[in-house]
């Protein structure tokens, strides 16, 4: 393992200032998805900064927003039964993911921030512009099973793996980033960027950047709401395709509807397209699979990736079915 | 030893389901396996391999690595010792039986992406890793052959080992005149062990003798392997591997990794140890090669075959041929006159594969018994008919009864047990909701294979008894089923009984692989116990045999602390008079979304024909675990092999996707009555392998079932069920 420095941050400052300057230490808070990367040396840090003795937990419901802190397990926003009951979809995304175990060690705010798991970026023998700028992509041409098809660029085309990422993008959430200028907010499904000409810059975070919140709005469609995962095998494994959905009913019309979907986008993928075919509608078979027939819109698939298109229409009307009691 | 020997008083602890007698030993950490063994002084040592698949090295600067804190030697081909790598009389049959083994840091040729290069030791594992990646090299490199297509192309027959090109009777011209005929391809990918515990070897050297602490499933072969590289005495070599943490065949051969922990501690004047890293076992370790396999079947209208002809190309390395007994299973499995089968070898610039559980038979099987369920399908025919009505009742191949042949028990019972008369024959006709629900079926089989062994046996004047034999548990329950054996034969209660193994300073044992340590070491254990208790009885100057109970009183008589006896066991004539196998049958349920392209297995049921069954519980347990492999196979294993670079890319554990809990079903195993006078003095045939064997096609039958398609590439995952399923529509 690379050598390196490690400190324990007294203060949110601790990581602000040390964070701004030179060498940029990494923030360890689960430390599930930067231990691999540390092993694999996909990341060489010559300094960690340990936020775990922060003051950066607790959950708390507040004018109708969940403000849950960034050093949160996964396992306990799970079980949370405020959660289940209003953000079910929150919930289901979260045990949908990883491992009781990892769960029980990954923060909410670093499962945000977790890398890809294309092989390439992975595997630091192997060109990737993501881990590498400029060495190009190796999964253009190569295994891509399990990549984005939707928001990539011909630098990059790997698939973001969070679970959680897609139901807080559907629910409108937004985080609190402490900088070394101050405090500011920024909603989730703005947090990452697409690849473009640079893969390797994959949030808008800036060094010095520490996430300290996340909150989530309670709305009708978070309390209505559900996640669909597909993957490989029934548990501990990302997503081929998965679809958080949220619909609000008025009378027999659907009034609000969110659906984001994971395993397809280079980031969280909002499809604000499918929402808008839902509302003013009432809830059914043939209006479900006529809005998900629009969700693979855009995407731009790369051989092994091609049966995404399909099983992404598939996945978001099963979501909207089971949700609406259809299936 | 004779067949009999055994007089048993009392009541038999052989058949009970004993629980493990190293279990309490293994949940609380106590059980000391290899890599937890700390001599004095222990250093340790990163391996830095090569990344490139073919070539030589142009340049290799390690005085970064050198400098770096805590290093105590960088080996290279430059430094290290060059090595005899003497040949051995005979091959062990664990290694392949043509070409040269890798020969590690005696040149800079390239054979293989993932190669062995350098070997870094320092004085923690972390000091050793970081040098280790200060290590730069400058390769030439050379063309490379990375494409299986591109090799299987021109394959060509393996150059020694068992002939594989079998015949009799005429295949092609029956199946050119077959009333009904199938002929298919079947594609299954390369697959890796993946044991949770990593190879590891700690090497110490005392002058010019060499103790290794290491991962195996053959202590005695690793150190005649090790003394033939060496070019030193195998009695200056011991081997220690009380506990192993899987293995699969893995373990089986001596891997370079085992000789560059010996260099390792030899330069650097300390014992060392090394362990590999998870992506490293994806190169440095072998595998189950890649597998394309023709099958057509010819039959009457009625299903009765009449001509089977078998082809099958497997990968193997640019330095040794690897071959499977892939096209054996053909050739004895079902009643056909006619037959022709093939075994090809494509070598690429990879590491050589080596064998895993139910090497060759669960690949060949696989192939036959999805085509016999095509066969089954165009001629009308249930599955499970088709098999009765192509029964073998001796084996055609060898030309000789069978020493027993459960197996019309084995579907009998299996068939009921999972309600098989319910099956709706129609592909797509069972449906449970939106789910389409699909039943298959398929044959087992194993051959049982048995070799010389030895043991000993020390009975204590305080009436206890150890029995020792350098053989292995890797996780089976040897430990268990021989303290069964022995407490049967010395008539002592388990408890008073230890059994000892996995130490060349013990008696020896053959390779603990190809499902033979039960028939084989079971066999000396119990030759050994029985000499011992009739030494008792001569000692006692009794007519009848002597009580375990009376053991203490009869050495106190005599004024003797405690009485050795060492036995043999080999097979014999019988091997010539019988064809001897363990058979099965195996069914599946699976539920396919049609939507979504998942396949779930809610449960399988499989029963066995396997001989006598010493511990119903560890039986089932490797029955249970054969099943997940199986499982695993159908569904989701593969190791992801990128043409371009040479590797596999999946190479860990969060992307390798061995079946988690949630996947699996409930499992249902049942052992039929199988009483063998012939295989063995136990009447045992092993389960290992076979409990691998027939899940796979079982469940890919039940898919089709299902949905009416043919999925003939495995796994079968969501993108080709819904390409499959959007083709039908």
């Amino acid at each position: 393992m690379h050598p390196f420095a490690y400190t324990a941050a007294q203060t949110p400052q601790d990581v602000t200032t040390r964070g701004s300057h030179p060498p940029h230490p990494d923030i360890l808070a689960g430390g599930t998805d930067l231990l691999q990367l540390l092993k694999e040396r996909v990341r060489t840090p010559a300094e960690l900064i340990d936020i775990n003795g922060l003051d950066l937990g607790g959950i708390d419901e507040k004018n109708g927003c969940l403000r849950v802190g960034a050093l949160v397990r996964m396992s306990e926003l799970a079980a949370d039964p405020r959660v289940t009951r209003d953000w079910p979809v929150v919930s289901k995304a979260l045990l949908d993911s990883a491992s009781a175990q990892v769960r029980n060690m990954a923060s909410i705010a670093g499962n945000l921030l977790q890398r890809t798991r294309c092989p390439y970026f992975r595997d630091a023998t192997t060109p990737c512009n993501k881990r590498d700028p400029g060495t190009g992509c190796s999964a253009l041409d190569g295994l891509n099973r399990t990549h984005a098809i939707l928001g990539t660029s011909d630098r990059c085309i790997a698939a973001h793996p969070s679970d959680l990422a897609v139901a807080l993008v559907a629910l409108d959430a937004r985080i609190s980033i402490l900088g070394p200028d101050g405090e500011d907010e920024v909603a989730v499904e703005n947090l990452h960027r697409l690849p473009g000409d640079t893969p390797h810059m994959e949030t808008v975070l800036q060094p010095g950047d520490l996430i300290t919140a996340i909150h989530i709005p309670a709305s009708e469609c978070a309390r209505r709401s559900h996640y669909v995962k597909v993957r490989d095998r029934a548990s501990f494994e990302w997503a081929l395709v998965s679809a958080a959905v949220g619909l609000d009913m008025d009378g027999g019309t659907i009034s609000d509807a969110r659906v984001a979907v994971g395993g397809v986008g280079t980031k969280p993928w909002r499809l604000r397209t499918v929402e808008s075919l839902l509302i003013g509608k009432a809830p059914g078979p043939q209006v479900f699979k006529a809005a998900a027939d629009r969700a693979a819109d855009g995407a731009q698939p790369r051989g092994g990736n091609a049966y995404k298109v399909e099983l992404l229409k598939h996945t978001v009307t099963r979501a909207l079915m089971e949700l609406g009691g259809c299936a | 030893m004779t067949d009999t020997a055994m007089t048993v008083i009392g009541q038999s602890v052989i058949g009970k389901p004993v629980s493990r007698v190293d279990g309490r030993a293994k949940v609380t950490g106590a059980a000391t396996y290899a890599g937890e063994f700390r001599p004095d002084r222990l250093a340790h040592a990163a391996v830095v391999t090569s990344t490139i698949p073919a070539g030589r090295i142009r340049a290799l600067f390690a005085d970064a690595a050198e400098s770096s804190p805590g290093v105590l030697v960088v080996a290279t081909h430059h430094n290290a010792p060059r090595l005899p790598y003497n040949s051995m009389a005979q091959r062990p049959q664990v290694d392949p039986q043509a070409g040269d083994q890798l020969r590690v840091l005696q040149s800079p040729e390239i054979r293989f992406n993932g190669q062995p290069i350098a070997v870094v030791v320092a004085e923690t594992l972390e000091q050793a890793t970081h040098a280790a990646a200060l290590i730069r090299v400058e390769y030439d490199p050379a063309p490379a052959v990375t494409r299986f297509e591109e090799a299987a192309k021109s394959p060509r027959k393996p150059s020694a080992g068992k002939p594989t090109d079998l015949a009799r009777g005429d295949a092609d011209a029956a199946l050119a005149a077959a009333q009904v005929t199938i002929d298919a391809t079947y594609d299954q990918p390369m697959e890796h062990h993946n044991a949770i515990e990593p190879h590891v070897t700690i090497a110490a050297w005392d002058g010019d003798r060499l103790t290794l602490w290491d991962k195996t499933q053959w202590v005695g072969n690793d150190r005649a392997e090790i003394a033939h590289v060496f070019g030193i005495p195998e009695e200056d070599i011991r081997v220690v591997s009380p506990f192993v943490g899987g293995a699969f065949g893995s373990a089986l051969r001596t891997w370079p990794h085992v000789t560059l922990a010996a260099i390792a501690a030899k330069m650097a004047g300390r014992p060392v140890k090394l362990e590999l890293t998870r992506r490293q076992l994806f190169s440095a370790i072998g595998f189950r090669p890649r597998t394309v396999q023709r099958v057509a079947l010819g039959a009457e209208a009625d299903g009765r075959l009449t001509a089977l002809i078998q082809e099958a190309v497997g990968h193997t390395s640019q330095y040794e041929d690897y071959a499977e007994t892939t096209v054996e299973p053909a050739s004895m499995l079902y009643s056909c006159p006619n037959l022709r089968t093939a075994y090809r070898l494509a070598p690429m610039n990879i590491n050589s594969p080596c064998p895993m559980r139910a090497p060759g038979v669960v690949t060949g099987v696989l192939a036959l018994e999805m085509a016999m369920d095509e066969l089954a399908e165009a001629a009308g025919v249930d599955p499970l008919d088709l098999r009765l009505r192509n029964y073998a009742e001796r084996d055609e191949n060898k030309d000789l009864p069978w020493s027993s042949k459960g197996l019309r028990d084995c579907y009998k019972t299996a068939a009921e047990r999972f309600g098989w008369s319910g099956r709706s024959p129609k592909p797509g006709s069972m449906r449970d909701g939106r789910e389409l629900v699909g039943w298959g079926m398929a044959t087992a089989v194993y051959p049982t294979h048995r070799a010389a062994a030895s043991a000993s046996v020390v009975i204590r004047d305080d009436g206890t008894a150890v029995v020792r034999s350098a053989a292995s548990d890797m996780g089976p329950g040897t430990y268990t089923s021989m303290t069964q054996v022995a407490a049967e034969a010395l008539d002592l209660p388990v408890e008073r009984v230890r059994f000892e193994l996995g130490d060349t300073d013990l008696p020896k044992a053959p390779v603990h692989g190809g499902s033979i340590t039960m028939a084989s070491v079971g066999s000396a254990v119990q030759a050994a116990c029985v000499a011992a208790r009739a030494r008792m009885r001569a000692l006692s100057n009794a007519v009848d045999p002597v009580r375990g109970a009376d053991y203490a009183e009869i050495l106190r008589r005599h004024g003797l602390p405690q009485v050795d006896v060492e036995a043999d066991a080999a097979p014999g004539i019988e091997q010539k008079r019988f064809s001897m196998y363990a058979f099965g049958a195996i069914f599946a349920e699976v539920r396919v979304d049609p939507d979504l392209g998942t396949v779930r297995v809610p449960r399988l049921v499989g029963a066995y024909g396997s001989g006598r069954i010493v511990n119903p519980k560890t039986a089932r347990s490797q029955c249970v675990g054969g099943m997940v492999l199986g499982l695993g196979m159908a569904l989701s294993e593969q190791s992801e092999w990128d043409d371009r670079f040479g590797k596999v890319m999946n190479a860990n554990l969060a992307e390798y996707l061995v079946p988690v809990n949630a996947d699996v079903p409930h499992l249902d195993v049942t052992f039929v009555d199988e009483h063998d006078p012939h295989v063995n003095p136990l009447g045992v045939k092993g389960l290992a392998e076979i409990a691998a064997v027939g899940v796979t096609p079982a469940i890919a039958n039940a898919v089709h079932h299902a949905t009416g398609i043919r999925f003939r590439s495995l796994p079968i995952t969501p993108d080709k069920v819904l390409a499959g399923l959007s083709k039908k529509r």
